[in-house]
């Protein structure tokens, strides 16, 4: 991990900028930008601070770079960008892509993402990523040059489509649940969250409504008037509590969303194997529908129907020379295609180690993190009860002194 | 003697049986000592022809020379209650008489004889007539000693005997005139304070019952969102290896903090929000105290005006504002009494109720 990348360079995206220009249809929209400043680690010597640079690009740039990953690096589990529109809002946040709040968390997001692939010990090295962070002008056209559309199998973005595979690996199978399994414990989590974060937000202001009538109860009061105001001042406190609390809550969710999409990410490499597998298992058929036509035409003997033998048996046999002809092309074709199914199989072997390898590596850290994320949690959730406690206590006493 | 006495803050949500009761006293160092303990429980429901209805069982423990007996046990029910209250306000139309629990209760769709209405009821029954025992001149009123000794039969007999519904129409037909006339030219300034605060006061009260069911009612839904949420996390744990276990560890945490929220709601509904209702109801009675009041002494200026009009009959008329004049003055005085009464229980009611509100969310955070 010492050549990664993210060790040799500071990379941060520090800001974030609303801008207006001319979309492909010449039509006016307004996008965010966002500012990637880059650092070299090795060159700041005591005192010494390394020049930054910085280049500015927009969320379909990243969402440009990730396809390119996804593609060009299929057995890797490739991390997720932060969601492109505000998903599993509780009310008081809002939905709206340009609302300060989530051009920040997605600020944030971006940055994690450029970090996490910055740490990848096989994707740091990439080229396109790199230039990425440091070539501002014409990064679109270098990675469309690399062609990689083209290598980009539709197959996969049909979701729904199941290819009756015969003998996948299962441990491919099993973690295709799991990655079935997480997605959907993960959003239910959030959905649920979201309701309850809503719920707290208003059990906390409605106290709110003490401190007023309060303030205008004890005008009335000669000796519960002092209690009574001050008391109501702490139930201000206590309602206007819950913001910073359930601020702090967000970036939690925002923990879990990002492995709610990586969820995404490692179903994506099972697909991949699953296809190349179905690719392996269709050669290896028509390799031997191939063979056994050979045979037959070598014996003549007809095992199976075949639209051909009963055309031949109707219109008559053929001349032995064309039979040879025949022959020749299947022996060709055998020929090929025992080279493909060759290849194809150390390629599946190939990907089956190298995938397996960086989801060892992932799980590890999906553990690490999440492990993190609850721990941070709870301390949230502490550091919420410490201060209801200061404020009831507060309360309390000037409650007893009414 | 109309000595304050001392303010006790009973909670009728445990049934105090009237022994334990006078245990309960027998040890304090009170300047009063307690003669008379009621308690109201074990609601029964009756079923007849015409109608179905629940009686409570009145238990009173009395030391008092005035009373027969040292102990009476008798079954009441809320109509019995309706009518010991407007002969109490018959009686003494300027003091403060405890509010009743009202007649049915339109929010919240209570069912009128579902288990949880009953028993709110019947906590309610009981503080009435604690109330009542407390009261320095109430406690001693005869109509009130009938209703704790008194069997069903003999209490019917009673009852009828009282003025009848016309005469009791007739007082409510001249107190909505008296009150329509507007005010009171010589109302003393302390009389015309005190409408003033209960305005205020009544505003504010009925603002924060309100608020206190919203919070009830928020409180309620968070919970109901906190009983889904712990177990997804225990789903979660199923599929996972490593962090199953903090997995499950949220989710007991989850649990228990449903388990703290429920405790805070029940603190809620069984302290804040009865004594909230109570004094809500107490505001409208404190205003129609000071109606009656009003209307004294409207009685007795509207003689004086007659007076100053008519010479004749001096000495007839000068007799009759003689009484009014001490008629006024006694309610004056009776109102004044009880008001700095009433207001020191309020402090102290509000005081305890608050506090333990807020001991219920140090509890609540705690946990």
């Amino acid at each position: 991990m010492d050549d990664c990348l993210a060790k040799k360079m500071e990379i941060t995206v520090s800001e974030a900028e609303k801008r207006t220009g001319r979309n492909a249809m010449n039509m006016q929209e307004t996008y965010t930008a966002y500012l990637i400043e880059t650092r070299a680690v090795e060159a700041q010597s005591e005192g010494q601070c390394a020049p930054v640079d910085s280049l500015w690009r927009r969320y379909s740039e990243f969402e440009l770079l990730r396809n390119y990953l996804s593609v060009t690096y299929p057995h890797i589990v490739v991390p997720p960008l932060p969601e492109k529109r505000a998903d599993f809002v509780w009310h008081k946040l809002s939905a709206d892509n340009m609302d300060p709040d989530f051009v920040e968390r997605r600020r944030i997001g971006l940055e994690n993402f450029l970090l996490r692939v910055a740490s990848h010990p096989v994707l740091c090295q990439d080229k396109i990523f790199y230039s990425f962070l440091t070539q501002e002008g014409g990064w679109k056209e270098m990675v469309n040059e690399t062609g990689f559309q083209l290598k980009a199998d539709s197959r996969l973005k049909a979701l729904n489509a199941t290819f009756r595979v015969k003998n996948p690996d299962k441990r491919f199978t099993e973690l295709k649940h799991y990655s079935d399994e997480l997605q959907s414990v993960i959003s239910h989590l959030l959905r649920v969250r979201a309701r309850v974060a809503d719920r707290l937000y208003g059990v906390y202001k409605v106290h709110g409504n003490y401190g007023r009538v309060f303030s205008e109860w004890s005008a009335i009061e000669k000796e519960m008037g002092d209690g009574l105001q001050s008391a109501g001042h702490h139930m201000d406190v206590y309602a206007a509590s819950i913001d910073d609390i359930l601020e702090e809550e967000e970036h939690y969710a925002d923990q879990l969303k990002e492995y709610l999409f990586y969820a995404e990410a490692l179903r994506a490499v099972c697909r991949k194997h699953e296809l190349m597998q179905y690719d392996l298992e269709m050669a290896a058929q028509d390799l031997t529908s191939k063979k056994q036509q050979c045979e037959e035409l070598a014996t003549g003997t007809v095992r199976t129907f075949s639209l051909k033998g009963m055309t031949s048996k109707l219109f008559g046999q053929e001349t032995p020379e064309q039979r040879e002809a025949k022959i020749k092309v299947l022996e060709e074709q055998i020929q090929e295609g025992e080279e493909q199914l060759k290849t194809k199989n150390l390629e599946g072997r190939d990907f089956v180690r190298s995938a397996w390898a960086d989801i060892e590596r992932f799980k590890e850290q999906k553990n690490h993190d999440l492990k993190e994320a609850l721990i941070s949690y709870a301390v949230m959730q502490i550091s919420m009860c410490k201060k209801g406690i200061q404020v009831w206590t507060n309360a309390k006493e000037c409650f007893s002194k009414m | 003697d109309t000595s304050l006495a001392e303010v006790n803050s009973f909670s009728p949500s445990v049934p105090i049986s009237p022994s334990s009761m006078i245990n309960q006293y027998k040890f304090e160092d009170e300047p009063e000592v307690r003669d008379l303990f009621i308690t109201v429980d074990d609601p029964e429901s009756h079923i007849t022809a015409i109608e179905t209805f629940i009686t409570y069982r009145v238990v009173t423990k009395t030391s008092r020379g005035e009373f027969d007996s040292s102990e009476y046990e008798v079954r009441r029910r809320y109509q019995d209650f309706l009518w010991l209250k407007s002969k109490l306000e018959e009686a003494h139309p300027t003091l403060i008489i405890p509010p009743l629990p009202e007649k049915f209760i339109m929010k919240g769709m209570v069912e009128r004889f579902s288990d949880e209405f009953i028993e709110t009821r019947r906590k309610a029954l009981h503080k009435f007539l604690n109330r009542i025992a407390d009261h320095p001149t109430l406690t001693f009123n005869e109509d009130f000693k009938i209703f704790l000794t008194a069997q069903a039969w003999e209490l019917s007999s009673h009852k009828k005997r009282g003025p009848g519904l016309l005469s009791r129409m007739g007082q409510t037909v001249r107190a909505v005139a008296s009150s329509v006339r507007g005010g009171v030219k010589n109302r003393p300034e302390m009389f015309t304070e005190m409408n003033g605060y209960m305005e205020t006061f009544s505003q504010k009260i009925n603002v924060l019952d309100k608020i206190a069911h919203r919070i009830y009612k928020e409180e309620k839904e968070y919970f109901n969102e906190m009983k889904e949420y712990g177990p997804i996390h225990t789903l979660w744990s199923a599929s996972e290896e490593d962090i199953a276990d903090s997995l499950k560890g949220v989710a007991s945490c989850i649990d228990k903090c449903c388990k703290a929220t429920e405790k805070r709601m029940a603190g809620l509904s069984e302290n804040l929000l009865p004594i909230l209702h109570e004094y809500v109801l107490y505001s409208e009675i404190l205003m129609g105290v000071l109606k009656r009041r009003d209307q004294i002494q409207s009685e007795l200026d509207s003689k004086v005006d007659a007076l100053a009009n008519k010479k004749a009959e001096k000495d007839l008329f000068s007799e009759e504002i003689g009484k009014l004049e001490d008629k006024v003055e006694c309610a004056n005085n009776a109102l004044k009494a009880d008001w700095d009464r009433w207001k020191q229980n309020m402090q102290c009611d509000m005081r305890s109720t608050f506090t333990n509100v807020a001991e219920k969310n140090l509890r609540y955070y705690e946990e």
